[in-house]
């Protein structure tokens, strides 16, 4: 999970540094994700993984940072699963 | 609904408003337009001691900075692009052909280098641009144009060719958010010596689709979009008749708009919808400008 997401944060989100050299943890926004790569960003998971993000997780938190979108991923999924 | 209907009926009745057959699409009267200027005045006396540079532009921007705003990726739904006959005599035979037979005639029609602006401010950021560095004490400018939204409704405050008189700061973070409050307490105090009840309530734009569902709640979560709400057509639903837009560094970067001290402009704007303003006054007061309150006239025609 966590290095399908990377690959597409390198794809998609337009950061001025290279992303195996952002810590899991680092604040994506503050590394210089912008709203509309978020978009992006978002629209490329849930095709990659073949899921739809609920629209009370369409936020900023949910892709904070690559543990973020992990964190959210992991919920989205389990949820799919007990329903 | 059928109290939109109502109202946009009783305001073609009283010819404020003049129907063209498309919704949306309006004629003003001379009384109509009237009350449009004497509310511009009002923005001028509380505004102007600001110092803002004015700037007009016609309804139309070059399409190449439409292109660059990105204004595709959010409002797709609301644009409208200008496009022109650009065939030969042969190809002009048979658009007169398709007319007289009532085909399609404007498959052939070709985009010209105009789109319709969609908010007052959208020319300015390229203009700005071009000047070179923006002074450390920030900059302000005052606009007005037509906008057109495609989004045809029989909601009278809900046009497709309507006005947005707008003001835009551009500077430090903190220089534009400080605009930005000023004119929302200003707003308030504005529609309060118009007799108007207003409230400000937190606010995002229609963008499109799933990714603009999270564009939205971007939007709100992060506090850069406020309304100044009035009812007109819905108690439960008021209309946006102000905006107070922070950018962040959004239009800064875009543009290339820079301080003195090489750092990215933040911007922020204050738009008024001076048609909703007007509706929200005649459905306010009434529709007979003469019987309106004494104080309300006082205000706006002295």
């Amino acid at each position: 999970m966590n290095e399908t997401i990377r690959e597409l944060l390198g794809r998609v989100g337009g950061l001025p540094v290279a992303v195996n050299e952002i810590a899991d943890d680092a604040d994506l926004y503050a590394a210089g994700l912008s709203s509309f790569a978020s978009v992006q960003l978002m629209l490329g998971i849930e095709e990659a993984f073949d899921l739809e993000f609920p629209d009370s997780l369409l936020n900023r938190k949910s892709f904070a940072s690559i543990q973020a979108i992990e964190q959210t991923l992991t919920q989205i999924v389990k949820t799919q699963a007990a329903a | 609904m059928d109290m939109q209907v109502s109202f946009l009926d009783r305001l073609f009745d009283a010819g404020l408003l003049i129907e063209t057959g498309v919704d949306g699409l309006y004629g003003r009267s001379g009384q109509f337009e009237d009350v449009i200027a004497a509310f511009e005045r009002l923005i001028d006396r509380v505004g102007g001691g600001d110092g803002a540079e004015a700037m007009r532009f016609p309804p139309g921007m070059n399409r190449e900075f439409f292109e660059t705003s990105g204004y595709m990726k959010s409002f797709p739904q609301l644009a409208g692009t200008v496009h022109s006959f650009c065939g030969s005599e042969l190809d002009h035979m048979s658009l007169l052909k398709c007319m007289e037979v009532g085909d399609d005639w404007t498959a052939g029609q070709e985009a010209t280098d105009i789109v319709l602006t969609p908010a007052a401010c959208y020319p300015l950021y390229p203009t700005v641009a071009r000047r070179g560095k923006i002074s450390a004490k920030g900059a302000l400018y005052d606009l007005q144009s037509y906008c057109f939204r495609h989004e045809p409704s029989k909601d009278p405050a809900r046009q497709q060719l309507f006005r947005m008189r707008e003001y835009v700061c551009m500077g430090t973070q903190q220089h534009v958010t400080d605009f930005r409050q000023s004119w929302m307490d200003r707003g308030v105090e504005m529609m309060k010596s118009v007799g108007l009840d207003v409230t400000i309530d937190i606010a995002n734009d229609p963008f499109f689709g799933r990714a603009g569902k999270m564009m939205a709640n971007n939007q709100r979560d992060q506090n850069l979009k406020f309304e100044l709400l009035i009812p007109i057509t819905s108690t439960a639903n008021p209309t946006a008749c102000m905006s107070f837009n922070y950018h962040q560094d959004a239009f800064g970067t875009k543009w290339g708009l820079n301080l003195e001290d090489g750092s990215v402009a933040h911007t922020a704007c204050v738009g008024f919808g001076l048609e909703r303003i007007a509706l929200a006054l005649f459905h306010t007061h009434g529709l007979d400008v003469k019987a309106w309150p004494q104080e309300v006239r006082a205000t706006l025609w002295g």
